[in-house]
């Protein structure tokens, strides 16, 4: 089974939660899937094994062949070409390109565009006694998480269950660590800020028609913001983590809130086990 | 005239405090116009309560939909579809995934039948709004939506174009998390970067990526330690680390229950009186940012 932790707002515990959640449940793997900012290794401080790079294909346009006919700029729908037929120049705009390798399809001479590796990313995996890690790690100035989140999936072994902790909002990057997964574990925090993205990423998970339910961190006796709005809209609330300031405490020097917490691994066992109960009861 | 000075506010990591700190800045801050730029979890509004002025539509790319009763099952579109976005469904037809399909027309291309079209998507809306402290431009994109970066593009040309019209020298942008495509865009032309961290080992790292992206894109960069309180040997790594690379800490904002307690209130921290340390140092960082806009 795979699970996602993903939260709308950012700094709301999703990388501390999903560690933790990764971390009590024994057999795991913990993939870090916020590719922009990947923290979770702070966190679970794993033994890094194998690290290599993720490229995607991009076009490498030849003028010494190339007839500057335009046709590869007026295919590309993302406006990565452009070229100038006074001056015969091709010019290329790496940050627009999505790889999709239509502007090669359509040249018609002959290996005047090539199609080349280019590093998106890297991809890490390790250990940290017997938790299992996968990471990303985008390289700073690319525009898109997204290619390398989706390939980064792809080395997620089938034989356990994974816990993968996604980037903050609802935008490309979110759906596609979201995607594919079982379970949706949303966290969220009882303010307006906290609300609002709550609502978002409902919307999100709803259209996408993934199964899902919510965790309330930094919860406050008396707030009952996220509560009434989840009684109101009928989903179930998995567990509350309060609002400490020794938790917090604890964050900033990179321990999980599961070592922290009274209690902690059966907290996050027992999360686990909810979320194995709402899976199979509405799949 | 030239163009108004844009300061973004960015944070790499989310929950750092950035559109605390936007809202307070554009309520201490006079004649601008405000943006928010979190255009997909755009906060700004719950804060400054924007009255809309105008709405628009947001268009983003158009995605593919295959005609089953033309389609002969070939399957070439599935072929050269490099996100995946083209599979057989029970019945066996082919059919897209509209969440995968990156709208590039690879598959209208091999189809020989002419099967598949391209169909334009409405991403979202945005708006102009007045507050009771400028103009604001926001916006809101469909959840699961992409071409965030455009829309970013967009809020911010349509800021100066008011900005012009008004006659005032600076835009506040309220800017999303991450280093990716919306951050880039709020990053490009702007005058000086804002970045909100804390001192948490998650902080700190991605301070230091957000902070390399900024040098990538040309753009100045100020650092603002919110909670610096709450790890003191870790501020003073952010400190050690901004001395070495010559970079301002333009404040630090103390760890406060009381942002808090304003927040589900929807009160900033400089809207009352129980927040005196936390108001104190934003009212200097505002001075500071003033100072620069007047330069």
């Amino acid at each position: 089974m795979w699970i996602s932790v993903a939260s709308g707002k950012g700094g709301t515990g999703k990388t501390t939660v999903a560690v933790s959640l990764a971390l009590s449940n024994k057999n795991t793997i913990y993939v870090d899937a916020d590719v922009e900012e990947p923290n979770g290794f702070l966190f679970i401080k794993p033994v890094i094994k194998e690290e290599f790079s993720y490229t995607e294909l991009i076009p490498l346009i030849h003028e010494d062949k190339c007839t500057f006919c335009g046709k590869c700029a007026d295919a590309c729908v993302y406006k990565a070409i452009a070229i100038l037929k006074p001056v015969k120049k091709a010019i290329f705009f790496p940050e627009l390109c999505h790889s999709c390798g239509l502007c090669s399809f359509v040249c018609p001479v002959e290996n005047a565009i090539e199609e080349v590796p280019k590093e998106k990313g890297r991809i890490r995996k390790g250990e940290k006694n017997g938790q299992l890690f996968i990471e990303g790690i985008l390289n700073v100035g690319e525009a898109s998480g997204t290619p390398l989140i989706r390939g980064m999936k792809k080395y997620i072994p089938h034989d356990r269950d994974a816990i993968i902790d996604s980037s903050p909002g609802t935008s490309c990057p979110v759906v596609e660590s979201v995607g594919d997964t079982d379970f949706v574990l949303l966290i969220t925090e009882p303010t307006p800020f906290g609300l609002n993205d709550l609502k978002l990423a409902v919307e999100m998970v709803k259209e996408m028609k993934l199964p899902f339910g919510i965790l309330v961190n930094k919860h406050e006796e008396g707030n009952s913001l996220i509560k009434d709005y989840a009684r109101e809209e009928k989903i179930t609330i998995l567990g509350e983590i309060p609002f400490s300031r020794e938790i917090a405490e604890a964050y900033s020097k990179g321990i999980p809130v599961v070592d922290v917490l009274p209690d902690g691994e059966k907290f996050f066992v027992n999360i686990m086990e909810k979320i194995r109960k709402g899976v199979n009861t509405s799949g | 005239m030239d163009r108004a000075k844009e300061i973004v506010i960015l944070s790499g990591k989310g929950g750092t405090g950035k559109t605390t700190l936007a809202t307070s800045l554009s309520k201490l801050i006079p004649n601008k116009v405000i943006v928010d730029a979190d255009v997909d979890a755009s906060d700004l509004f719950i804060l400054l309560k924007p009255d809309p002025l105008r709405q628009d539509e947001f268009k983003g790319g158009s995605i593919a939909s295959i005609d089953t009763k033309k389609c002969i099952q070939c399957g070439e579109c599935e072929k050269k579809c490099r996100f995946n976005a083209i599979s057989r469904n029970k019945e066996g037809n082919f059919i897209v995934d509209s969440y995968k399909c990156e709208g590039c027309e690879f598959c209208t291309y091999v189809c020989p039948v002419n099967a598949i079209k391209m169909n334009p998507q409405i991403v979202g809306n945005w708006y102009v709004s007045e507050t009771s402290f400028g103009t604001m431009v926001h916006a809101r994109l469909i959840p699961g939506a992409e071409n965030s970066g455009n829309l970013v593009a967009l809020v911010k040309r349509e800021a100066q174009l008011i900005a012009k019209k008004k006659g005032l020298r600076s835009i506040i942008v309220d800017g999303p998390p991450g280093i990716g495509c919306p951050v880039i865009s709020s990053l490009s032309s702007a005058a000086l970067a804002l970045i909100v961290t804390e001192p948490t080992l998650s902080g700190i790292h991605d301070l230091d990526r957000i902070l390399a992206t900024c040098k990538q894109f040309n753009v100045n960069a100020k650092i603002i330690i919110n909670k610096a309180d709450i790890n003191q040997s870790n501020t003073e790594k952010i400190q050690q680390f901004a001395d070495k690379n010559g970079l301002e800490i333009m404040g630090k904002i103390p760890f406060d229950r009381c942002v808090v307690k304003n927040l589900s209130k929807n009160l900033t921290p400089i809207d009352s009186d129980n927040c005196g340390a936390v108001k104190k140092e934003i009212k200097k960082i505002s001075n500071d940012v003033l100072r620069y806009l007047s330069e």
